[in-house]
């Protein structure tokens, strides 16, 4: 198993998302009543950049593990197109096997992402043997990567995943997914279960790894300083749409979109002269289920009007890279405040 | 008023070179875990004297369990030359039992082996497969389970004919749905664990991944509750020998005994139950066994 040559050259994005979509569909009673959908993810384009790291951001059930899952092809989507360095994910030229070797995903819980039957050395081990590697040299590989995200091989290697702290076995699986020797990796909330002195270790242990492999990062968190701190740039998630994406400093400096200016008041400050002033969200999310009409942030947006519930917001460029959906930054559609959102884009 | 003080500690050499650490598998694990359970324990020891008893019977045996005397029939407990008294044919009562344990654990454990074999495929098959396969088969399953297991068990063995062949396969055929059942529902919840999505994330094959990263998880649980059914088992195999679909006379088999030991019951009513008290032994034994093999298999106390 060799590294993977570049395909499409470095500005070819690593992936291209487009129109990603998916439903759940929710079981029918007998009477064949209460046969919904939840629109988990609901018409998400985006692209991933080689090299960078993009950051994906918003509250609990906006889709953004869904998401992960998805990219993955770990679930199908209900429609949507995923290419990796061009070619179609699945397609003739790039089975999903192949897809699935330069492609690794870190999860969450890294407990239930360890298997509690095998040792650290063949859970990390397992898969470069899928591709064909021996035993003997898969696990030289195993030691190899566990050394490299600080666990020596000596004591670990042949332990089992009870007898690790939580901060260790998620270096296991980091090692797991590097064992494949990925082009990119999805960290879905992938230290949001670590304490904070654990998930910054880990965060700059993922930033080590990154320039010394030259990965290219997912990386999914609820945590506004984290997804910052990592990503180049950044995607903020509302009830399966994109609401806003740009570059990291950009997008957290002047936020467009009203969502990502709650999220961003919403996180406890330190200086008083970033004290919150804008109310922050109140409430959760609308159910998935049957989401609302026209713009999905109007219930809760503090600068709705008649209008946002009219009309679903198009994607359109504010300020140098960034990409917004308000109707807010679409001077044509009606919104009073549209021209206030464009002076401060 | 004493003081605590600590003697002063000689210098701890500090780069002590660590040993190559090889922790406990899991199993060790477990094994540690059960020899800590007194019950588990005795229930284990009552079960190996109960094989031994049925492997070594014949030689154990104080005198011919077949050698019928008319003219000591039903003889109480304690008799001489009749330990544990004699039937109703004058047949020495305690070498009968102890006889009757090889084809009574033989009925008991054989269904259980093959159901657990075959159970164990169909339910992994369905449970990692999920959608309508695991719809499929698990409605087809239900089918069987829907008929209560005695009733199912004197049903088969009646078509298939008296024997104890024919009453094993009938047993067999009993226990699969059950053991699938489970064996489906634990394998739809490690189907579900990160650990098995990442496996896929890898690119391996689904052989593989139940091979790899299934089997171990699954086979446990699976193996604990086929444990409990050996006491089932017994039991409905008595209970087709009782029907005379089973073991047939003077074959000496608990619940056949029991069987015809039943028509003394106002005569010598200790005798006539101890075959009873033999499958009711058996039984308990086995059943907090598997409970204890279930407690120590688990591993996050």
């Amino acid at each position: 198993m060799d590294g993977f040559s570049d395909i499409g050259g470095p500005a070819q994005p690593m992936l291209t998302i487009q129109g990603l979509q998916k439903h759940f569909a929710l079981k029918k009673d007998a009477f064949g009543r209460g046969g919904g959908v939840v629109r988990a993810v609901d018409g998400v384009d985006f692209d991933v950049f080689k090299g960078e790291t993009l950051g994906i951001v918003g509250e609990s059930g906006c889709g953004k593990s869904t998401t992960a899952r998805l990219l993955m092809q770990l679930i199908t989507p209900t429609a949507g197109e995923v290419y990796f360095d061009g070619r179609t994910v699945g397609g003739r030229d790039l089975p999903l096997k192949e897809f699935r070797r330069q492609v690794q995903m870190v999860f969450q819980d890294s407990y239930a992402s360890l298997n509690p039957r095998l040792t650290i050395e063949d859970s990390v081990a397992f898969g470069p043997q899928v591709h064909g590697v021996s035993r003997k040299e898969a696990v030289g590989r195993a030691h190899d990567l566990l050394a490299r995200v600080g666990l020596s091989p000596q004591r670990f290697a042949e332990r089992y995943p009870h007898e690790l702290s939580g901060g260790q076995r998620q270096r296991v699986n980091i090692a797991r997914a590097l064992a494949m020797q990925p082009r990119m990796v999805i960290l879905d909330e992938a230290v949001s279960a670590l304490d904070k002195s654990v998930e910054a270790q880990v965060l700059n242990l993922l930033l080590d790894l990154k320039s010394e492999f030259g990965l290219t990062y997912v990386f999914i968190s609820h945590d506004l300083n984290v997804v910052r701190y990592m990503s180049d740039r950044v995607m903020v998630m509302y009830l399966g749409q994109v609401a806003e994406i740009g570059p990291s400093e950009a997008l957290y400096e002047s936020p467009a979109h009203p969502y990502t200016r709650a999220l961003l008041s919403s996180m406890p400050s330190m200086d008083p002269d970033h004290r919150t002033e804008e109310a922050t969200l109140a409430g959760d999310p609308p159910n998935p289920i049957n989401p609302p009409s026209g713009c999905r942030f109007h219930p809760r947006c503090a600068q709705a009007a008649p209008v946002c519930s009219q009309h679903v917001p198009a994607p359109v460029a504010a300020g140098a890279s960034q990409g917004v959906s308000c109707l807010m930054a679409e001077p044509g559609k009606g919104h009073p405040l549209a021209s206030a959102l464009l002076r401060r884009a | 008023m004493t003081t605590l003080t600590i003697p002063a500690a000689p210098p701890v050499q500090l780069a002590v070179p660590l040993p190559q650490q090889r922790s406990r598998g899991y199993w060790a694990g477990a094994a540690v875990r059960f020899t800590r359970d007194p019950v588990a324990l005795s229930a284990a020891l009552v079960v190996f004297l109960l094989l031994c008893m049925a492997v070594l019977g014949p030689w154990l045996v104080p005198a011919d369990p077949y050698a019928a005397s008319i003219f000591n029939r039903l003889k109480p407990i304690g008799t001489e030359g009749y330990l544990l008294g004699s039937d109703e044919l004058g047949r020495d009562m305690l070498s009968r039992l102890i006889v009757g344990a090889r084809l009574s654990l033989f009925v008991g454990i054989t269904p259980v082996i093959f159901a657990f074999a075959i159970g164990s495929v169909i339910g992994i098959v369905a449970g990692y497969a999920g959608g309508w396969t695991n719809t499929v088969i698990m409605r087809t399953i239900d089918v069987f389970y829907a008929f209560p297991s005695v009733l199912l068990a004197i049903a088969l063995s009646g078509v298939l004919g008296a024997g104890i062949v024919n009453s094993l396969i009938s047993l067999t055929i009993v226990f699969i749905p059950q053991i699938a059942r489970v064996a489906e529902s634990v394998t739809t919840q490690v189907r579900g664990r990160d650990y098995v999505d990442a496996a896929r994330a890898s690119g391996a094959h689904a052989f593989t991944i139940i091979r790899v990263h299934v089997l171990g998880n699954v086979l446990g649980p699976i193996f604990v509750y086929a444990t409990s059914l050996i006491a089932v088992s017994m039991i409905l195999a008595s209970g087709l020998s009782f029907l005379g679909l089973g073991v047939k006379p003077p074959e000496p088999e608990w619940g056949l005994m029991l069987n015809t030991l039943r028509t003394a019951i106002y005569v010598q009513p200790w005798v006539a139950a101890l075959p009873g008290v033999m499958i009711f032994i058996t039984s308990i034994s086995f059943n907090i066994l598997s409970d204890g093999l279930r407690s120590a298999m688990d591993n996050k106390g």
